[in-house]
Parts: C-alpha cells; structure tokens; sequence
C-alpha cells in the first residue's frame, strides 16, 4: 500500500502525520510561562480551551492524513478531500500556534516565556504544514452526490448553525485582544479546513433544499445567542450594535447591490430615523415629545426616512455613476451639520444641536420593561439583551422586505436596471420610478433601525453619522457579497466585532481594514458570499468558455449540414 | 402604423438623423440599409424613445409618440432587440424573458407568452436557468429575440440581429424573422447584411448620412444598381 507513494510525498505524508500528532500531544504540556499568556497555558496534563481549539484542528488534520494513506491516489475520489483537508490543516495549524507565540510574548514581555511545549507545537505545526505541501491535490469530493434522507440534511444544517452560534458567542467572549486574536487565527484556519474537505459544498446543497429550515435554525440560533451571554451586558451591547449596522446595512444593499446606485451619504438616513424617534420621545430634551405607541414611532420614523430619500433622490437619480456618488457624499454631511444647525441659534431648536438628545427612557412594550435585567431559564437576559431581542424581530422584518422585493417584478427590474440601464429603458422598466423606489425604500429601512437605535443608545448626537460610518455601512455590504443577505450579515458582524474587540488597535483600526478591502477586491471580488447573478461578472473564464461553446456548436452544425447536403 | 415624419437626432452638435421620413404598413418587414454612422440605429433610438428627437414628428396607431417616455411606448406596443443584443448577461434566461413582458400586467398572457418563446427557440427552454451571459452568440440573439417578442408588441424593431454572428447563425435568424412574419409581426429591421434583408423584406429604405438616399420594395432593391454597388459587393 505504502509502496505507491512517491518518495518524496512518503517523506512529507509522515512528516505531516509526525508534526500533527506532536501538536495534538503538546498540548499536555504548558505552552507558556505565566498565567495572564492567553487563558492560562501553564498546566501539564490540563490543556486549556485555546489549546483544546487547537488540539481539535491537529486531530481532524491527522485523522485527514491518515485517511489519505489508506484511500490512495489512483482507488478513485474519496468521499472527503483527504488531502487538501490535511494541506490546509497544517498551515493553519502553523499560523494558530505561530499567532499563540506571538500573543504569549506580546502578553508576558518576550518570547522567553514560551515553554517547551509551545515550543514543540511550533515545530510540530511548521513539520505539518510542510509535509502538507507535499501531497498530491485531491480529486474532487464525492460527497455531493451522496443522497442523504432529509432528516439527515436538516440534521447537518442544525449541526452547522449551532456551531456557528457557539463559534459567535466564543469570539464575542474572549476578553482580551490576544485571545481574540488568536481565537480568530483558530477560527479563520477550522474553517477553511472545513471547506477544504467539500463538506461546505455538500452542505449548500442541502441548504438550497431545506431553505425555510435554515432560516429558521438561523434565527433560533440568533435568539439564543442572548443565553450563551449570561449577564454581560457589555457583550449584547455590541451585539445590539451589531444588528442595528447589519439592518441598516441591508437597506443599504438595495440601493447598492441590487439597483447598481453608489450611495456614500446612507449613514444619513439611520440619523434621519434615529433623530426623529428621539424628538417624538418622552426624554426630557424632546422637543416634540407627543406619546404615540411604539410601533407608530417606528413607522413615522422610517417615513420620515424614506421622504429625506425622495428628496435627495428626486433631483439626483437622473445623473449616474460618480456624480451620484459626489452628490450623495454630501448629503450625508449636510443632513449631519444640519442636525448640528437645529440648536435655537442658528435655526429653530429641534436636535438641541451638538449635544442631541439624551436621557431617551427604556421602552416598555406590553409590560415588558425594557431596561431591566429578566430572568429566563436561569439566564439573566440584560437591558441590551432585551434591545437585541427587538432589534432581531425588527432585522428579521427586513430581511423578509428585501428577500420578497428582491424575488418580485421589481427587483428583478432593479437588478436590470444595474446590469444595462439603457437596456432595461428599452424592455418597459420605468428606470427613473424604479430607482426612486429603492433609494425610499431603502431610506425606509434605514430609518426603521434608527428609531430602535435610538432606544438602544438612550441618546441620539449628530456627531454620531460622519461620512465614515457611511464607508463602513459600504464597505459591509462590499465584503460580505453585494445583493445577499447572508453576506451583508456577515460583512457588518465582522465590520462592527473587530473594531469592538480590537480596540488596541483603534489608531490602525483604517489601515487594517483598507488592506482587507484590497485583498478582498484582490483575491474575491465577489465578497463573502457571492450574489448568483454576480459570479460571472468576475469571472471572465466562463465567457471564453461560452465562445468555446458556440466555436463547437458551429463545427457541429457545419457537419450536420454537410452530412444533409451528402444525403440529399 | 408608424408613421417617421421628419425625424432628427442630434448628439449634442452632431445631427446623427437630417430629416428622415418613412412609414411601416401593419404587417410588413420593412429594413433601414445603411453604412455605419448612416443614423440607423439612432432612428430606432428615437422611435423607442432612448434618445430624444430634436425636430420631426412619429405617430404610432394615430397618436403621436415622440415626446413619451420610453416605458410608455413599450406600452403603446413597440419592442426593440437593441444594437448589440444589451442581454442581462448576470440574470437567467427566464428572467431576461420576464424583464421583456415587464410593462405587461396580465400573469396568464405572459406566461402564455413564455412557453411560446421557449416553444420557438428549444435551446432557450432546455437552458432556462442558465445565465444568459452564458450563451453563444446566435443564442444570445435568439433570447434578445424572445425577450423583445415578450411585450406582445404590435411593432418589432430589430437592430442589427446578424452582426457578430457565422453565416449559420445567421442563417437561423433571418429564418426566425421569416417565421415571425408568417405569424403577422410587423417588423422594422436594421441590417448591414442587405442580402438578407431585402430578400425578406417588403419594403426598403436606404440611409445615407442621415438622410434617406431612396426607397423601393425589398426586390427591387436587390437588383437596384446603386445598392448592389453599395451594398451587395457587386462592380
């Protein structure tokens, strides 16, 4: 068996297998010297669960390795792809023990205090890695054309949630910077191990035919994210934050993803919803304070919202392109020193000006106070649990918005109209109505988001939609996938966690993530998640292959013809 | 039915269309010929109401069309197959078919209409879900066909349908507008491939820099001297 091995990939496959089974038996010793390293790796036999993280990956990656030996090239495609799993396994073992050194010097002073098993699962993780290169690519997984019962499906995508729901809760956990460093690193490298074994393609397909089970195992999971929180209340209020972004977000996508329109002064709207909600409140610094229903504040807020849009959008959605962009860009910081301007002195006192409008109390919705801690199942659910709560119902309202539109004759309209304008102008589409449409209804959503927003935050201040939080509402929408949802949510957790959690990094916090951005539009234009009716745009590949296509077809036809001309 | 009284276009300062007058009888295949920069496409244009016309007048079934919106005169009845096919390349077949019948409100007719398309062209049906991008360039023309038949049009204007495509393509295309003739489609049809358009068409119209150089019916035209010179490659 072993004799069918190339030498040179015999010598990597068991050096592969020596370093992964070194890092998986490494963790029984201390990696560091000094308990404040990471979450205490100064036990022998008592890993800790950063460690434990790792021992898992060098476990499936020697597991893969293994695996690899007994299915040998030449028998056929495996059900996994044994040996890109182990490839990519060893370099991300490699970069999570290499990211472990780094925090553990940067956290005692010096890499002097890494211990002889850090030290070991270094070179153990350096040997899998290179062995790793070593190994032939796999054919591809066989898994997708394994037909699993329906139970077993849903099984998996409950499975594929649920770890998704802990992985999130994990992050948002980890107390310092290094932990969550490190943390990411783990996380970054267990997933692409994971979509290197083709597990991620089988698992879209059962995604694809168990659609309502998947949002519904999503937003369960979402629900329950309060739980794994028990009373940190700094956590939700990231969290809360989090949701607040991705929804605006969303609206965002209409305008973006699926109309084509660059839209750079959105962060305005939010403002719009967020100001209005906070002057028809009971704050002692409202100024229209009235007592309206929440619902109904909702509603006003998210049309004041979509009236701005209509006013900005009217005389501004015949040009295109970077005039649209220029003009948007300024809207947003009018809209901003015009919140500043409605002080008493320079206009009439409707924002109290710089210092906005704080002390907005809790809702209370149906007895239901908002700004209390509960206690549910033994979970203290805090008062931004209780906000995150809300804004999920409201995010979930959203989501069922844009998914409907973005399926309806209008979206497919929008869609038309940024794919060829002119071209959707000559099939009926009504470009100039439809383009309203998305930058109120998008303004719509926005203003939704902003009136919970406003509750969330207790005050409301012009200072906080500068021209930069328009950026990063595009730059969510970007990196996460242009006209999905999915993506979009991604894209804002990961825009709104880093910054969060990395807050030691706040005077690099721009640079960090405008080199992201170019290895985003380097390496997957796309985003995160790719838009279905957007993946050929990036890939020119399938254009000559269309050419090859219609070149055959032609030759094919040229003989049918000749063998006809023959018969006749 | 439609009736061109005087049309002019002008890109700016450039007047792409001098004056141009013509008509299209309900039922006929009518062809524009022309070189390009003759201001063919640009009358299509305007007709459509892509580009606004500077002076002149068009009517359409009695009314007078040359000031509405183009979304309107979709709705009054004329399709356009642009220049260049314009498909949705990032959107399925079925949905650049759908975005055609998207000024129309009844669901039964379109998808009357829908399977009348597919019934048509058999490679679009096999491939409904596919990407129109995807396709070859015969096929493509054949979607940008479908879609423009899907408003139900009373008047289908054709820009260019041959341009980029093998003799065999083209072929199968003329033989598609022969076919949509036969079931009573009043076609205005823009070719550079005078050959098969005259030899389809009821009437011609030959543009020159903007104006209309002459007209006669297709036949006539094919044995005219000034287009075989022109047109035909004959000496």
């Amino acid at each position: 068996m072993i004799a069918r091995l190339s030498a040179y990939e015999r010598v990597g496959r068991f050096a592969a297998i020596a370093g992964a089974a070194l890092v998986l038996l490494s963790v029984m010793l201390p990696w560091a010297y000094g308990k404040r390293a990471l979450d205490d790796m100064t036990y022998f036999f008592g890993p800790s669960p950063l460690q434990l993280c790792g021992a898992g990956v060098a476990a499936v990656c020697l597991a893969a390795l293994i695996a690899g030996l007994v299915a040998l090239p030449g028998r056929g495609p495996t059900m996994l792809c044994w040996n890109d799993m182990a490839r990519v396994g060893g370099i991300g073992l490699a970069f999570y023990v290499g990211a472990v050194l780094v925090a553990v010097a940067v956290a005692t002073g010096g890499l002097v205090n890494v211990e002889a098993g850090g030290w070991l699962a270094f070179g153990g993780a350096v040997l899998a890695a290179l062995g790793g290169l070593t190994l032939p690519d796999s054919p591809q997984a066989t898994l997708s054309h394994f037909l699993t019962p329906s139970w077993g499906q849903i099984a998996a995508i409950v499975v594929a949630i649920a770890s998704a729901l802990f992985a999130a809760a994990a992050a948002v956990n980890q107390g310092d910077v290094e932990d969550f460093v490190v943390f990411g690193v783990w996380l970054a490298a267990a997933i692409f191990l994971v979509r290197a074994s083709g597990v991620f393609a089988w698992l879209s397909l059962a995604a694809a035919g168990n659609r309502q089970v998947l949002v519904m195992a999503a937003f369960v999971a979402a629900f329950a994210f309060p739980f794994t929180q028990n009373g940190s209340d700094a956590n939700m209020s990231v969290a809360a934050q989090v949701l607040t972004f991705a929804g605006t977000a969303i609206g965002l996508n209409i305008v973006v993803g699926l109309v084509g329109l660059l839209d750079l002064g959105y962060i305005a709207f939010l403002g719009a919803g967020a100001f209005t909600a906070a002057v028809l409140s009971k704050s002692a610094f409202a100024t229209l304070s009235v007592d309206l229903p929440f619902p109904v504040v909702v509603v006003i807020s998210g049309t004041v919202a979509s009236l701005l849009g209509l006013l900005i959008g009217t005389p501004t959605l015949r040009v295109s392109g970077d005039y649209l962009a220029i003009v948007t860009l300024a809207f947003g910081e009018i809209f901003r020193i015009t919140m500043n301007n409605l002080d008493g002195t320079d206009g009439p006192n409707i924002t109290h000006g710089s210092n906005g409008v704080p002390g907005i109390p809790n809702l209370n919705l149906f007895g239901f106070d908002f700004g209390q801690s509960h206690e549910i199942l033994g979970v203290t659910l805090t008062r931004h649990a209780n906000y995150y709560m809300l804004l999920l119902v409201v995010i979930a309202l959203i989501i069922v918005v844009f998914t409907n539109l973005n399926h309806s004759r209008i979206g497919r309209g929008w869609v038309a109209i940024r794919e060829d304008e002119m071209a959707a102008e000559a099939m009926g589409v009504n470009t100039f109505a439809l383009k309203l449409l998305a930058f109120a209804g998008g303004a719509f959503l926005a203003g939704v988001a902003g009136s919970v927003k406003a509750y969330t935050d207790t005050s409301v201040s012009p200072d906080q939609y500068v021209f930069l939080e328009s950026a990063f509402l595009l730059a969510a929408v970007v990196l996460g996938g242009m006209g999905t949802v999915m993506g979009v949510l991604i894209g804002a957790t990961i825009l709104k966690l880093l910054p969060e959690k990395l807050r030691f990094f706040d005077d690099y916090r721009l640079l960090l993530f405008g080199a992201l951005m170019v290895l985003m539009m380097r390496f997957r234009p796309e985003g995160i998640i790719a838009d279905e009716r957007r993946q050929l745009e990036f890939h020119d590949e399938d254009e000559e292959l269309a050419e090859d296509v219609e070149t055959e077809l032609v030759v094919h036809q040229a003989h049918h013809n000749l063998e006809g001309g023959k018969r006749s | 039915m439609l009736e061109v009284k005087g049309l002019e276009v002008a890109y700016g300062r450039v007047k792409a269309v001098k004056g141009i007058s013509f008509g299209v009888e309900s039922g006929q295949v009518v062809t524009l010929l022309g070189i390009n920069g003759a201001g063919k496409s640009t009358t299509l244009r305007a007709i459509s109401g892509l580009v606004p016309p500077a002076a002149g007048e068009i009517w359409f079934d009695g009314e007078r069309i040359d000031s509405l919106p183009a979304h309107k005169i979709v709705e009054r009845g004329i399709a356009q197959s642009p220049e260049g096919r314009r498909l949705f390349k990032n959107m399925s077949v079925e949905d650049n078919l759908l975005l055609g019948a998207f000024s129309r409100k009844d669901a039964d007719g379109v998808k009357r209409d829908l399977d009348r398309v597919y019934g048509m062209f058999d490679v679009l049906s096999r491939r409904r879900d596919e990407l129109a991008g995807l396709f070859s360039g015969g096929e493509q023309q054949m979607l940008a066909i479908g879609r423009a038949m899907m408003s139900q049009p009373k008047l289908l204007m054709l820009d260019e349908p041959s341009m980029g495509l093998s003799p065999i393509m083209t072929q199968q295309i003329m033989a598609t507008i022969k076919e949509l003739r036969s079931e009573g489609v009043t076609i205005l049809l823009v070719e550079q491939n005078a050959q098969a358009a005259l030899s389809l068409a009821d009437k011609g119209y030959v543009l020159e820099v903007g104006n209309i150089a002459f007209s006669d019916t297709g036949k006539a035209l094919l044995k005219d001297d000034r287009v075989r010179r022109a047109y035909l490659g004959a000496d």
